[in-house]
């Protein structure tokens, strides 16, 4: 606890897992927002466009508090990373300086357009500026996945004499493979989170029975998206993704199922809690050889447990990334079924008339935001103890030279900037909740 | 490869403090120069839709430094570590005071976030003007090309220095009236009335200080860095910068008088593209100067990845910035005239 390096990790943990909060609704949202925009185009329908109109204003708040809190991860590379930064920059620069370049200026230039133009810039040019926001956000996305790819799964390098990574093949890191399947799981999670919270509004409206066009229509575009998202997030994309980590990863793939012990029929857990003293989990629920099949394709496949690695390998805390990959997976199978059973309702034209159900989807908004966040933390905690995937290990690769001290003095900074940061961006999104979509009601 | 990678990360940076050096002048002056709610809308419907946008060429540029000289990032932010956070807290709240202000209609809320917004705005040009002072006084870079220094010691410039001394103060100071200058500038160009006249009058003021600060620190540089201006004489790009920088100065005292407001600003703006190309021009190729011994420097040459990065890094970074220049024309053509205040509700 006292050295530096458990600071570095959990200020720059601690930043990132509250910046992808807003990020991971922005991007959702601006995919509903061009949907919306494009449906009242199509049908001619007023209706979806003032539908656009509310959630550009969430969108706008979001974007924001998105845009401040992504800054420090950008310093923190060179602050509190600078052996990392120094020895990969070659690499991991180039992603980095592209999503300036071709996803950051896009998204400024279109945000205020976006947010505050439509009546002075008319009704093309509002369009154009949704789908640069759509196109820009996605593609920070891409950029973001692509560098942490190469720090799961290095691509298309050289490493020097000195220990720098020199970039030899800039296509072949680009399209690093783990890339492009981690970016899939990943847009489809920000989607997921998106509808969720389209879908919570227009429930409670209904619920609270005010503004129910507009809540027929976050309800129906919610439902409809985030069951398509709920279902692709889990398969195929998360399926792909965890026989990536088998291929690469399998001692991360033993630690996120406690899987001490080598063998066939290697079986799924549902529930248990690992023991990483005794190497054993305790009162688990398993579905034997499902785990032999989800990562090899096979029930009779070998399935490696932790104690066939050295424990140097392991990764440095076994019981975290185990619940949060258990938690990423038992709420994306949470929301298959919510919104199956949502969906199918909705199809039957009696959602709206399901108040148990309206309910639940109300309440069920942060869920996403929780599987999202669990989902990065099994995937950055299943690389430990690596920066760079067994050629970087964690501990080499902080600022020498910066102290627990200063570390621990900014972290507690970002703390308290960060809780007073949530609860204005809570109190002004739920006074826009208030205000509701219909633009006559435009009174503060 | 290395040289024009040292000139792009300097162009990011000329860019970075003249684009967004106008939106924190306007914040440091418009508790002043606009008065009512209505007028400080207007403000910041001057910036709003651009200061975002004028921010991220501090981020591209670091980007830029990022691929290139990973050595000088690492080194540079992790020896400034305290420095770098003052940094990052100011960014986060002069950025939230602009996107939240508008959302309550409640005189305490505004009166609230425009002070937020001024005291971020006024602290921004201090941090980088001590930045480029820290820079130009030279670190402590060790043999293995690291510092870290405190936020200040004695206020000497010997080592053992801290991030704040006499002269990095001056030159914080320096940029700061020139900045306030420079958003005085934009918005006596961009705004109308009250508004208008008030900048202007300010920004009288304000350059004669940018002036005297410009050749005091210019002074002070010589005496602290003397080495810098050894290389003046060689260096062809570094007499283009001064005169740009002398020409710009005369150009927006000319223009101030003849009620010129664009030309007053462009003025302004190759003052401050001027004095940021010559200093790099004469610093080259040295990024980061070692003031314990010259071979410790981080310079160009020995601070960068290695080649065929920089090849390609080249190819799609030229490309992105002629689409950048391409979104930067249509934004001030989108956004061209004098502002007048929206209706409050419609916009900042």
């Amino acid at each position: 606890m006292n050295d530096a390096l458990f600071w570095h990790r959990l200020q720059f943990g601690f930043t990132a897992a509250y910046h992808y909060l807003f990020p991971q609704l922005t991007m959702g949202l601006a995919l509903l927002i061009v949907l919306f925009k494009e449906w009242g185009v199509r049908y001619s329908d007023e209706g979806w466009d003032q539908a656009s109109r509310f959630w550009i204003r969430i969108f706008g708040l979001t974007f924001a508090v998105g845009v401040v809190t992504g800054i420090p991860m950008e310093f923190q590379f060179g602050t509190n990373w600078a052996r990392f930064s120094e020895r990969t920059g070659g690499i991991i620069g180039q992603t980095l300086g592209m999503e300036g370049m071709f996803a950051f200026f896009l998204e400024s230039s279109f945000l205020a357009i976006l947010v505050w133009g439509e009546s002075r810039f008319g009704p093309k040019i509002h369009r154009l500026a949704a789908w640069a926001l759509l196109f820009g956000s996605w593609a920070s996305g891409y950029f973001i996945i692509a560098t942490d790819a190469f720090m799961q799964h290095p691509v298309g390098y050289h490493l020097g004499a000195d220990g720098t990574f020199e970039l030899t093949s800039f296509w072949a890191f680009l399209l690093n493979p783990w890339a492009l399947r981690q970016y899939v799981h990943n847009m489809l999670g920000a989607v997921v989170t998106g509808s969720f919270c389209v879908t919570a509004v227009g429930a409670y409206y209904r619920l609270r029975g005010v503004h129910l066009d507009q809540s027929n229509r976050f309800v129906k575009m919610g439902v409809v998206v985030g069951f398509i998202g709920s279902v692709l997030v889990a398969f195929p994309t998360g399926d792909q993704q965890g026989k990536l980590v088998a291929a690469h990863q399998p001692v991360a793939l033993a630690a996120m199922e406690g899987h001490w012990n080598s063998g066939r029929y290697a079986p799924l857990v549902f529930i248990g809690q690992p023991d990483v003293e005794h190497r054993t989990l305790e009162n688990p629920l398993r579905a034997p050889g499902v785990l032999s099949y989800i990562a090899y394709g096979s029930f009779s496949s070998n399935v490696k447990g932790l104690n066939e690695f050295p424990v140097a390998q392991w990764p440095t805390n076994i019981e975290l990334l185990y619940y949060s990959f258990h938690i990423m997976v038992g709420l994306g199978t949470l929301f298959i079924a919510l919104y199956g059973l949502a969906l199918w309702r909705l199809v039957r034209g009696r959602l709206e008339r399901t108040r148990a159900l309206l309910w639940v989807l109300m309440l069920a908004f942060p869920f996403p935001f929780i599987a999202n966040t669990a989902g990065w933390m099994t995937a950055e905690l299943g690389r430990q103890p690596w920066l760079v995937y067994g050629l970087l290990p964690t501990r080499e690769g902080t600022s020498e030279l910066v102290h627990g001290g200063q570390t621990i003095f900014t972290l507690l900074g970002f703390a308290g900037l960060y809780f007073v940061l949530g609860l204005l961006y809570l109190f002004l999104v739920s006074r826009e909740i208030d205000r509701g979509p219909s633009q006559a009601a435009s009174s503060h | 490869m290395e040289a024009l990678w040292y000139y792009l990360v300097a162009v990011m940076v000329a860019g970075y403090a003249t684009l967004d050096g106008f939106d924190f002048g306007a914040g440091t002056l418009h508790l002043f120069v606009a008065r009512t709610d209505a007028e400080r809308r207007t403000v910041l419907g001057a910036i709003g839709p651009l200061w975002d946008g004028n921010e991220v060429w501090l981020l591209a540029g670091g980007g830029t430094l990022f691929l290139a000289f990973p050595h000088v990032l690492a080194s540079g932010f992790s020896g400034l570590y305290l420095a770098m956070f003052l940094v990052v807290w100011t960014l986060i709240l002069r950025g939230i005071s602009i996107e939240f202000r508008s959302h309550v209609r409640s005189e305490l809320w505004r009166a609230f976030w425009d002070v937020v917004f001024f005291v971020a705005s006024s602290l921004m040009p201090v941090f980088l003007g001590a930045a480029l002072g820290n820079i130009l006084r030279g670190l402590p870079v060790d043999s293995s090309g690291r510092f870290n220094l405190p936020l200040f010691t004695d206020f000497r410039t010997q080592n053992p220095v801290g991030i704040l001394d006499w002269y990095t103060v001056l030159t914080g100071l320096f940029v700061w009236v020139t900045l306030a200058a420079h958003g005085a500038l934009f918005l006596s160009f961009k705004c109308d009335g009250p508004v208008r006249e008030r900048s202007r009058r300010a920004a009288t003021y304000l350059w004669a200080g940018a002036a005297v600060f410009g050749i005091v620190t210019t002074l002070a540089t010589a005496s602290v860095n003397p080495a810098l201006y050894r290389a003046l004489p060689h260096s062809p790009l570094a007499w283009v910068g001064l005169g740009l920088f002398l020409a710009g100065m005369v150009t927006t005292f000319v223009a101030l008088r003849l009620r010129r407001d664009l030309l007053a600003f462009l003025g302004s703006s190759g003052f401050i593209v001027g004095i940021l190309v010559a200093t790099a021009a004469c610093s080259f190729p040295v990024m980061l100067r070692s003031t314990l011994d010259p071979k410790f420097s981080l310079t160009a040459y020995n601070a960068s990845v290695a080649e065929h990065g920089l090849r390609v890094g080249a190819i799609w970074w030229v490309l992105g910035f002629l689409i950048v220049l391409g979104y930067f024309t249509l934004l001030f053509r989108l956004h061209r005239g004098r502002v007048k205040a929206e209706a409050d509700g419609e916009g900042y």
